[in-house]
């Protein structure tokens, strides 16, 4: 079966195993023939995270374990989608300390990729909130993993896109809330200074993010809107479940070309110009406040058949702001940008060898996947990692192995513990392959 | 409502169980395999579920049906609701070929269900109301050469509904028989799947709605009563040469 990730690029063509429960990952293994596996959740990572001849999808490891209300722990399968989980705590008062930008993720690849959401500058990322997890190794043995107990595989797991084993099931904190919904308020910036100025002075708010215009150029690069929320405080309010609304699907891939720099720019300007004047703060339900792109169902499809590529990158603080301005300002005079270019600030990062977050600036950015766009992308890379800066794995298609291991100082621990649990490599992605995290086994499509 | 689910462990049955827990309602639940009842006996509970209890129980000899369902019965004490979803999709060629595999396909999708109803019946009937829901199969409408074994057995189990439906009218107690088509599921993983499939979600959405309307003869997704339809209408001397 062809599958690809979000990105829709690149494609690869695999054989599927989906064990109905984590009873039958062990002999699914077993039972597989020896070629390269690797876990999916979702399949809502970016590029070829989760591509391999073998996939082993996790989607029907969707099972609830426990709910201990008092302590706010939860124990779940590894396939069950963060939305789902969302459904049945929110109403119970809990919510997860950490979301990405849709509802579709699921716990395993979440914890696989280590995602951060809004709030990293105070809440860290997934792995931070995750007591343990049993994780499957390659030669079938499940091992329990925790800070207390195989620290090392605990460390190398998080963050370590599946190439340690299967994670089954896993423990998570939960964060108390009042209500479902979040306070919102929306600040302007003209330029690139005080949309960091901005993102800085907010960082004791909950959640802290900044659509920029990457289109803009001169005095106004950088300009943007930066979105500061809070939980609701109040049991009574709008305790609605979920918000009515509309959801707009796109059934089918638009030309590729209709993503042009016209209208793009056009896009941008419009944005930008209705966030242009000082709105009074409201309260908006969660699922409008963090999941926005979801009431679009597949709009990766807008980018036509041929997909898209997405680019994370972070900076260090003390050099960021230089670093950010050179790339938007390549992006801008490339006439590439994206319509979803995000800026916000991190907290440190925490102790996994390959997570991608540490303190600083991280900007996101998505290109419509095009023969040009690759050496714009190798230029990126070069101010990134001048900068000491780092490109996010779960968004990645196309680094070399050379800048993932300039990126990444601590990849020859992550593969020191992999080597010991997995010596033959049975876990190994197109992008393991690609990052020289394995040795390349899996076919090329 | 108290709910009885047998063959819980099937991804319909799994997906349903889901619903009802959501709703806060009373479930005792039946199914072979132990480790995977008890992940869903948990999963349930964690959903809103009461779970009264839960039992192993293979269907795959009839004759040892007779009284097994005492427990269920006492555990819930009365019975708003059965769900009945066990089945195994048998290898149509070599039922074929062996007889004893032709039995035991319709053993656990045909003959099991009945026993199952033959105890049911008069405990039901006894009580005064309660709705029996049974899941069959599109394959039970006409017997297509690449399944009629399983067909047949589905067959016999839809004939049957009809019969025990009117029986048990005047009892209070209502018979659903829900006919899905193509599921994309466990027991379906081997085959190549195409536009009409369908996710056991969907079809558990349309079971909880059946019971809560009292349906009677359920297609789902829906636009399977019109495919059955246009099936049911093909003359036997053209249906004869159909391979599909």
């Amino acid at each position: 079966m062809e599958i690809s990730g979000w990105g829709q690029y690149p494609r690869h063509t695999a054989t599927i195993i989906e064990p109905p429960s984590a009873g039958d990952v062990q002999t699914a293994l077993r039972q597989s023939a020896d070629l390269p596996l690797i876990t999916r959740g979702r399949g809502k990572s970016y590029g070829d995270s989760s591509l391999a001849n073998s996939v082993l999808s996790s989607r029907l490891l969707d099972n609830y374990i426990s709910l201990d209300q008092n302590n706010l722990k939860l124990q779940c399968g590894a396939g069950i989608t963060l939305g789902s989980i969302l459904e049945l705590i929110v109403p119970l008062g809990a919510f997860l300390p950490v979301l990405p930008g849709t509802r579709h993720v699921s716990a395993g690849g979440a914890l696989a990729a280590d995602i951060h959401g809004k709030n990293h500058h105070g809440k860290g990322s997934f792995s931070d909130h995750v007591d343990s997890f049993r994780l499957c190794l390659a030669n079938g043995e499940i091992k329990q993993c925790s800070r207390t107990r195989n620290k090392k595989l605990f460390a190398a797991t998080c963050g370590g896109m599946g190439l340690t084993g299967i994670v089954l099931d896993m423990t998570l904190k939960l964060l108390p809330i009042g209500n479902d919904q979040i306070n919102n308020r929306t600040v302007v910036s003209k330029n690139l200074d005080e949309s960091l100025a901005l993102l800085a002075e907010h960082s004791s708010s909950e959640y802290v993010v900044s659509w920029i215009d990457c289109l803009a150029k001169g005095d106004a690069l950088g300009r943007g809107v930066v979105f500061v929320g809070e939980h609701a405080t109040g049991q009574e309010s709008g305790k609605t479940g979920r918000p009515p609304g509309l959801s707009i699907p796109v059934p089918f891939h638009t030309p590729g070309l209709l993503l042009n720099r016209y209208s793009m720019s056009l896009f941008n300007n419009t944005y930008y110009g209705l966030h242009n004047k000082s709105q009074p703060d409201q309260q908006v339900h969660y699922e409008r406040y963090f999941f926005p792109l979801d009431r679009i169902q597949s709009w990766n499809r807008l980018y036509g058949r041929r997909g898209f590529l997405q680019y994370q990158l972070v900076l260090p603080l003390p050099a960021a702001k230089e670093g950010i301005r050179q790339i938007l300002e390549r992006v801008a005079d490339a006439g590439k940008g994206s319509f979803l270019a995000v800026l916000k600030q991190f907290g440190p990062g925490n102790d996994n060898y390959l997570s991608f977050p540490c303190e600083g600036i991280t900007l996101t950015l998505d290109f419509k996947k095009e023969a040009s766009v690759f050496g714009l992308l190798e230029e990126l890379d070069k101010i990134v990692l001048a900068h000491q800066g780092r490109l996010y794995l779960a968004k990645d298609a196309r680094m070399t192995a050379e800048t993932f291991k300039a990126c990444y100082p601590n990849w020859e621990e992550f593969l020191a513990v992999k080597q010991q649990v997995d010596p033959d490599n049975r876990f190994a992605s197109l992008q393991s392959d690609r990052l020289g995290l394995t040795p390349a086994r899996n076919t090329r499509s | 409502m108290n709910i009885l689910i047998i063959g819980a462990n099937s991804a319909i049955a799994r997906a349903t169980a889901r619903l009802m827990a959501a709703r806060g309602e009373t479930l005792y639940l039946m199914g072979r395999n132990s480790e995977r009842l008890q992940e869903l006996v948990n999963d349930v509970e964690v959903r809103g579920a009461t779970i009264s209890g839960s039992q192993v129980l293979d269907l795959g000899d009839p004759d040892t049906i007779k009284g097994t369902l005492q427990d269920a019965v006492n555990a819930l004490g009365s019975l708003d609701a059965v769900l009945i979803c066990h089945g195994s999709l048998p290898d149509q060629s070599q039922c074929e070929a062996d007889y004893q595999a032709a039995k035991q396909a319709i053993n656990v999708n045909g003959l099991s269900v009945i026993a199952l109803l033959t105890e049911l019946a008069p405990i039901m009937s006894t009580q005064g109301s309660g709705t029996i829901a049974v899941v069959t199969s599109v394959a039970g409408d006409r017997g297509r050469q690449p399944n009629f074994v399983y067909g047949a057995a589905k067959a016999m189990v839809s004939t049957y509904l009809e019969g025990l439906r009117g029986k048990l009218l005047k009892s209070g107690v209502h018979v659903i028989d829900i006919r899905p088509g193509l599921v994309d599921s466990p027991m379906t993983a081997h085959m190549e799947k195409g536009p009409l499939w369908a996710m056991p979600e969907q079809v558990a959405i349309r079971i909880v709605q059946a019971i809560d309307k009292q349906q009677h003869t359920v297609y789902t997704p829906g636009y399977w009563r019109l495919i059955m339809a246009i099936v049911k209408s093909i003359p036997a001397v053209i249906f004869k040469r159909l391979k599909f």
